[in-house]
């Protein structure tokens, strides 16, 4: 029972990875996507920052006497670095999802591949 | 200053990009991006000889001594790799002056020049690294510069096959960074070094082989291992000329590194292949790589579609590397990675040549121009035999290397898929040669169509022709002068396997 | 090229800045909070050496300051506080900052990023100056961001 009860936050991350990718997966919408993506990134962040945690550590900063228990400050650290990745791609995400919006007229998925068949056969035809 | 070396690598042009973009000038960025990447060649050069020379190298960022600090650690197939990439990035770079570029107003051509650099530091930082942590940052730096880079093609396209890269690259990184967090846990160092040595102790953890599982998939993903490469043909097609260029030469052999320090360094044979018996996975994949790749290539009209299926195949020849896990087979892996990236680049280059001068890149419209462009059709000519693999061009010793691994594992069928694999080059290569010298020649009537390149202006031919001519030049070199790096290559799989338990 | 595609986002989203600029609470309130949160954001960037905190932080909340200055008010009174061009060469100095204490380091004799090379307090001084121009770098590549993306369906009527 403890083994599965003290882990509940990893059950949590691991749906919330899930929802992401299924997100990323089944929606047609680019900019629902982008939301999918962000969902699973922020996972694996909440995946390192739950096992930085130490039961009963205080924050890292060395004030305690001797024996305070700190939280492991390095998973946090690296995910400074993950969010910093996670905005770069949601901006460039975006922007490209702009740009096709421009391009096409649409940012849904099935509209974009209408618009390609169609391309596509214009293309053929003109070359025959 | 030697001793800084392992820093300057990454950091030359990775502080080079802020200076193009705060220059905001395409002459001036222009030329800050030559001089960063040619030094970073230089840098990569010395730093193979001396590996070679004296072994590892190791530099503490910081002054941080290496498990508690970040360590850059220069081994042999590490140094080999960063000439490779450096190498790739100097010659293409050289191509034209930047007509490729025209989906950017002329006045923000600097930005190109900056994400070029910044692509380029992230491709180095990912071979000189000792810390798997930074590996993730450097890939995610060279995969962000990657998918604008590719956003920029002409065709409106290259903007979906940038949305569809992007998906698919960042879900694959954060598969290698749930995986790292999964191997933190289990050892606490992020160290390449000191995982390798704490590891076995946890290596029976289910733990372990989920954090295994996270990091090989993501990794197999950016390169583009079979049934994970739907990226690549997009993303190659549509991306402007010189970025296909550099990024066939460059981005999959990259992740191709990443991938043997997984397996070799960190985890190792026993665990990989003794254990959990990966090559029955990785094995039947790269067959099916290698065929189906060569098969979809003889199927393609689109000359960059069909180099890019060829890539998947190739790709399968050097996941076919790793499965043989010995040191000649390896060894053929690797310099697959020069041989295949040196030749894929040199033939985007062609053909890039070829689209500027008929503003089509489908079969039919290069019909007859080896007549006209005697020198593109040539170099396209040794370039696809060195796909093939004919002796006397690079694409040999590595395929030559591969066959000795496979026969000394007495896996003789591997050695028979191989042929059948070449053969499938052959009728590639072939549908194409025989377009350029005995098609007639078209009227460039087809260059008004949304897809077309318009043609680009005449005075820069001998920047378009000096480039291919060089990368050609080592196509062949390489296929006659072949100890050096075979050499070398033998070396790196050595240490690879030599660490391994 | 947008305004001809998309028409009525363009229309439906500047009546809803206006309207957002009309809200006496919002303004007034926004007005008091910016100050304090560009100072708190000065705080977060020079404690981070004693405590939690640094340039990223810092960055990240000078830029939320500045932006949600833009978001009441007006992307022009944004850009009239730091236009898309200074913003770039912010970006491009603050990773020039961060490396040239690298290779500071490394002129004087230590390896790359050895604040020790910097004298008796290297490693304090060191870290102030790389937490700085991550800060820089941060806070004004989080405004150049927000100024792109605000201006994508802007009219002529919109001012």
């Amino acid at each position: 029972m403890t083994a599965t009860s003290g882990l509940w936050m990893y059950w949590a991350i691991i749906a919330l990875m899930m929802v992401g990718l299924y997100v990323v997966i089944a929606r047609d919408n680019l900019v629902k996507k982008v939301m999918g993506l962000n969902i699973f990134q922020s996972s694996a962040i909440l995946f390192f920052v739950a096992m930085a945690k130490v039961s009963g550590g205080t924050a890292p900063i060395l004030t305690g006497g001797e024996g305070t228990a700190y939280s492991n400050p390095l998973p946090h650290v690296l995910m400074l670095t993950a969010i910093v990745v996670g905005v770069a791609t949601t901006a460039l995400a975006l922007a490209l999802t702009v740009r096709i919006q421009e391009a096409y007229g649409t940012v849904e998925e099935d509209e974009l591949a209408r618009e390609e068949r169609l391309e596509d056969r214009s293309l053929s035809r003109k070359s025959q | 200053m030697s001793e800084h070396l392992p820093a300057l690598q990454v950091v030359v042009p990775l502080l080079a990009a802020p200076v193009c973009f705060a220059l905001r000038n395409a002459a001036f960025a222009r030329a800050v991006c030559l001089a960063a990447t040619w030094s970073s060649l230089a840098i990569a050069w010395t730093l193979l000889r001396q590996v070679l020379q004296s072994g590892p190298i190791s530099y503490a960022l910081g002054g941080w001594p290496a498990p508690l600090g970040i360590e850059y650690r220069v081994t042999v197939v590490g140094a080999f790799l960063l000439v490779v990439v450096s190498a790739v990035a100097s010659i293409v770079l050289l191509y034209d002056r930047g007509s490729e570029q025209q989906r950017l107003p002329a006045s923000r051509h600097y930005l190109y020049y900056a994400t070029f650099l910044l692509c380029l530091a992230g491709l180095l930082g990912i071979p000189i690294t000792g810390d798997l942590f930074n590996i993730f940052v450097f890939v995610e730096i060279s995969s962000l510069a990657t998918y604008a880079l590719i956003a920029l093609g002409r065709s409106r396209r290259a903007l979906l096959a940038a949305y569809s890269y992007l998906i698919v690259g960042t879900i694959g990184a954060t598969f290698f960074l749930i995986g790292i967090g999964m191997l933190y846990q289990m050892t606490g160092t992020l160290n390449i070094e000191d995982l390798r040595q704490r590891l076995p102790d946890v290596l029976d953890t289910r733990t372990v082989l989920i954090g295994f599982s996270f990091l090989v998939v993501g990794t197999a993903i950016k390169l583009a291992v079979f049934p994970l490469h739907q990226w690549l043909p997009n993303a190659y097609s549509y991306a402007p000329a010189k970025v296909s260029a550099f990024l066939a030469g460059t981005a999959t052999k990259v992740s191709y590194y990443v991938m043997l320090r997984l397996i070799f360094s960190i985890f190792g044979v026993g665990f990989v292949f003794a254990t959990h018996r990966f090559d029955l996975v990785l094995m039947p994949l790269s067959l099916a790589a290698m065929l189906v790749g060569a098969i979809a290539a003889c199927y393609q009209d689109d000359l960059r579609r069909l180099l890019a299926y060829s890539s998947i195949s190739q790709v399968g020849y050097m996941t076919l590397a790793i499965c043989l896990a010995n040191v000649q087979g390896l060894a053929g892996g690797i310099v697959h990675t020069m041989n295949h990236g040196f030749t894929k680049s040199a033939l985007f280059l062609v053909i890039a040549t070829f689209v500027q001068r008929t503003g089509s890149s489908s079969v039919g419209s290069v019909a007859g121009l080896g007549r006209v462009m005697p020198l593109q059709g040539i170099a396209f000519l040794v370039g696809g035999l060195s796909l093939i693999g004919v002796p006397g061009t690079a694409g040999f010793v590595s395929k030559w290397l591969l066959v000795l691994g496979a026969l000394e594992k007495g896996q003789v069928w591997v050695a028979v898929a191989m042929l059948l694999s070449s053969l499938l080059a052959v009728v590639y290569v072939w549908r194409v040669v025989e377009k350029l010298y005995f098609g007639e020649p078209v009227a460039s009537a087809s260059s008004e169509d949304g897809e077309s390149e318009a043609p680009g202006p005449s005075g820069s031919a001998l920047w378009r022709a000096t480039p291919t001519a060089l990368l050609i030049g080592l196509v062949i070199l390489l296929g006659i002068w072949t100890e050096p790096s075979a050499e070398v290559a033998l070396a790196a799989a050595s240490e690879l396997l030599g660490v391994a338990r | 090229m947008s305004r001809e595609l998309t028409p009525q986002p363009g229309s439906r989203r500047r009546s809803a800045r206006r309207a957002l600029r009309e809200k006496l609470v919002l303004r007034v309130m926004s007005r008091l909070i910016v100050p304090l949160i560009l100072l708190f954001a000065l705080y977060v960037q020079f404690h981070g050496d004693y405590g939690p905190g640094g340039g990223f932080q810092a960055g990240v909340i000078l830029a939320a300051g500045v932006i949600l200055y833009g978001l009441v008010l007006g992307v022009e009174r944004a850009r009239a506080v730091i236009s898309e061009k200074v913003a770039e060469i912010l970006i491009a100095v603050g990773v020039l900052l961060y490396g040239s204490v690298g290779i500071a380091s490394m002129v004087l004799g230590k390896n790359y990023l050895d604040y020790d090379a910097l004298g008796e307090h290297g490693q304090h001084e060191g870290i102030i100056i790389v937490e700085l121009g991550v800060g820089i770098a941060v806070a004004s590549a989080m405004i150049r961001i927000y100024l792109a993306f605000a201006d994508l369906y802007r009219t002529e009527a919109d001012e």
